[in-house]
């Protein structure tokens, strides 16, 4: 089989036992990549020179018995609003088109570390705000499995990537559902952490509440390898878990006989595509035939987390993006040629600089935060959905004292067409219904592929779990996994 | 509260600091209207004795010692992007007319 349709699990077995090379597993990513961008387009950047450089070292440092880690050798890629040094890193904006990062995030500086391979940067909503993709300022992503229907987003690129085998793993940020959503329009696993459970340093912030880090992969069993190098404390973010962490690998196969699964009432109502509910139920269906306890249960204040999410991330996001004003980086109206346009104050710099460089979304989303945090409206807006998030946060921290995890559908639709919602930014926004309110509470949710729909997409179940109980969900998705085969599945490319 | 009139829409680019065309203005103060008209909802919500949350996480005063510690970037690496830099300092252009 080619090498690049490995997990991480087989392709670091295979390498441990000198059946194949990093070398070779990188080269057969690089080939996927080049035959598959034209058509998908996930990559921005593709990292080829470097990426045969780092995977030559893995596989001399395998030689002299000095492999650094589970991961090391195997080929990730990397969204493109994660610093990473000396590498174009654009956010999927006009306004950091050229810009080059001068440090890595610390989730890149781990894998590093960790001696991973670095194929590319993916595609992304324009700095993460969108659900579709659509809003890059660079191209459009393609779904593998239909390539006129979107992948998902904002983290729609590096989805699209691990579902076509470009890479045998990828890295998402989730703030509302960004690796959720397109993991499950592409039929790939995808985690959202705890908040506060990996670093954002270096990450380009969105809503600095709300931001997560995670990954995209081929199965559970790889989420859990790469979880372990990813969490953990880092003193340059504040925000980071203090406690010590488990060993996620080593508890993904305990029974799951006995434990409560609660599916909540609210995330199955009228919106959802039957289609939808029918994967639902079957997968319900399984976790009662793997032995556990599956209850209804009711989550009032559900219909109200959407208008939480977005009052608070767009308040977040204006403050946020006042960072790019066009003095210290990225597109500056001070760069150009034209000498007429070169401005004589500061004001104007910002003016133009931003409005330049910003696209829609972006600025739609910058005025949302302004307005609501702006006098006059700031209780009414901003701290009245602050005090919903206390109520939010609280209603799933009691449904967790009585069940394990609950069990929902990721989206109310399977992947829609590109440019169906463009047009309708209030459509676009509702498709995060099922995935905002976990962030709003900070709890972990996977995502995992259930089935397909009869035109043959992909539907995805999400699985969330009560705050740093992230051995909890993969735990229930593992053994889902163990007992189905929708995640191996893969698109033919037309 | 929900519906935002042009001088609305005028004033929020300008805190925000955009220069919006007359159809992005247009536009705009449809597409945020239609989604401030959704969110109106949460009015529905008693939030009464609820006191507004920041930080999910409940951490407070994370500290480190107060030194001064060697920086991995340099000026050489900041100068890269920087659309006017010079002997260690950005250059900007006058904040008054």
């Amino acid at each position: 089989m080619e090498l690049n349709r490995l997990t991480i699990k087989e392709a670091s077995e295979k390498l441990k036992n000198k059946e194949i090379t990093s070398l070779e597993l990188t080269e057969a990513c690089l080939l996927e990549i080049e035959k598959q961008n034209p058509k998908i387009k996930a990559f921005i950047t593709v990292l080829r020179k470097e990426a045969l450089k780092v995977a030559q070292a893995s596989d001399n440092r395998r030689k002299d018995g000095k492999t650094l880690s589970d991961i090391d050798g195997i080929p990730i890629a990397i969204k493109d609003n994660m610093c990473m040094a000396e590498t174009k890193t654009t956010a999927g904006s006009k306004i950091l088109a050229d810009f080059v990062a001068p440090y890595d995030a610390t989730v890149v500086k781990k894998l590093k570390e960790a001696g991973a391979v670095i194929v590319g940067k993916t595609n992304l909503d324009e700095f993460a705000m969108g659900s579709s993709t659509e809003n890059s300022a660079m191209q459009k992503t393609s779904n593998p499995w239909d390539l006129a229907r979107v992948p998902g987003g904002s983290s729609g690129g590096s989805a699209a990537a691990v579902a076509s085998d470009q890479c045998l793993i990828a890295l998402g940020t989730d703030t509302g559902g960004s690796i959720r959503q397109p993991a499950s329009f592409c039929g790939v696993t995808g985690l959202k952490v705890s908040y506060g459970l990996v670093s954002r340093y270096g990450v380009m912030s969105y809503a600095s509440s709300f931001d997560t880090i995670g990954p995209i992969a081929k199965s559970v069993e790889d989420v859990a390898i790469i979880l372990n190098i990813m969490a953990g404390n880092d003193s340059m973010d504040s925000t980071t878990v203090k406690q010590n962490l488990p060993d996620y690998s080593k508890l993904l196969s305990k029974d799951i006989k006995g434990k409560k699964i609660g599916i909540p009432k609210e995330y199955y109502g009228e919106g959802l595509n039957p289609e939808v509910a029918k994967i639902l139920e079957e997968t319900k269906n399984k976790f009662v035939e793997l032995g556990a306890i599956v209850e209804e249960v009711s989550l009032p204040l559900t219909q109200y987390a959407i208008s939480t999410y977005y009052i608070l991330v767009k308040s977040e996001a204006s403050s946020n993006m006042a960072r790019y004003d066009g003095i210290r980086y990225g597109h500056s109206i001070l760069k150009s040629e034209n000498v007429k346009t070169k401005s004589d104050t500061l004001d104007e710099v910002y003016l133009n600089s931003r409005s330049e460089g910003f696209g829609p979304e972006v600025k739609r989303s910058i005025m949302m935060g302004a307005h609501s945090l702006s006098s006059g409206y700031y209780d009414a807006y901003y701290k009245n959905a602050a005090k919903v998030r206390n109520k939010i946060k609280a209603e799933f921290e009691n449904i967790f004292k009585e069940y394990d995890v609950l069990l929902t559908p990721v989206s109310p639709f399977p992947a829609f067409k590109l440019g169906e919602k463009l047009d309708d930014p209030l459509a676009m926004y509702l498709a995060d219904v099922n995935t905002a309110p976990i962030n709003v509470a900070g709890v972990p949710a996977l995502s995992i592929p259930a089935g397909f729909t009869e035109a043959g997409l992909p539907v995805g179940a999400q699985i969330i779990g009560p705050m740093f109980g992230e051995e909890k969900v993969l735990n229930f998705g593992y053994a889902f996994q163990q007992k189905t085969d929708w995640h191996k599945k893969k698109p033919t490319i037309s | 509260m929900s519906k935002l009139n042009l001088e609305e829409v005028e004033y929020i680019a300008k805190l925000s600091k955009l220069e919006l065309s007359d159809t992005e203005k247009e536009l705009y103060s449809k597409q945020l209207s239609s989604v401030l008209g959704y969110v109106d909802q949460l009015s529905e919500v008693n939030t009464k004795e609820i006191e507004p949350l920041a930080n999910v996480t409940g951490l407070e005063n994370v500290y480190r010692e107060d030194g001064v510690v060697e920086s991995d970037i340099s000026h050489a690496d900041i100068a890269k992007n920087a659309p006017e830099f010079k002997d260690g300092s950005f250059i900007v252009p006058g904040v008054f007319e």
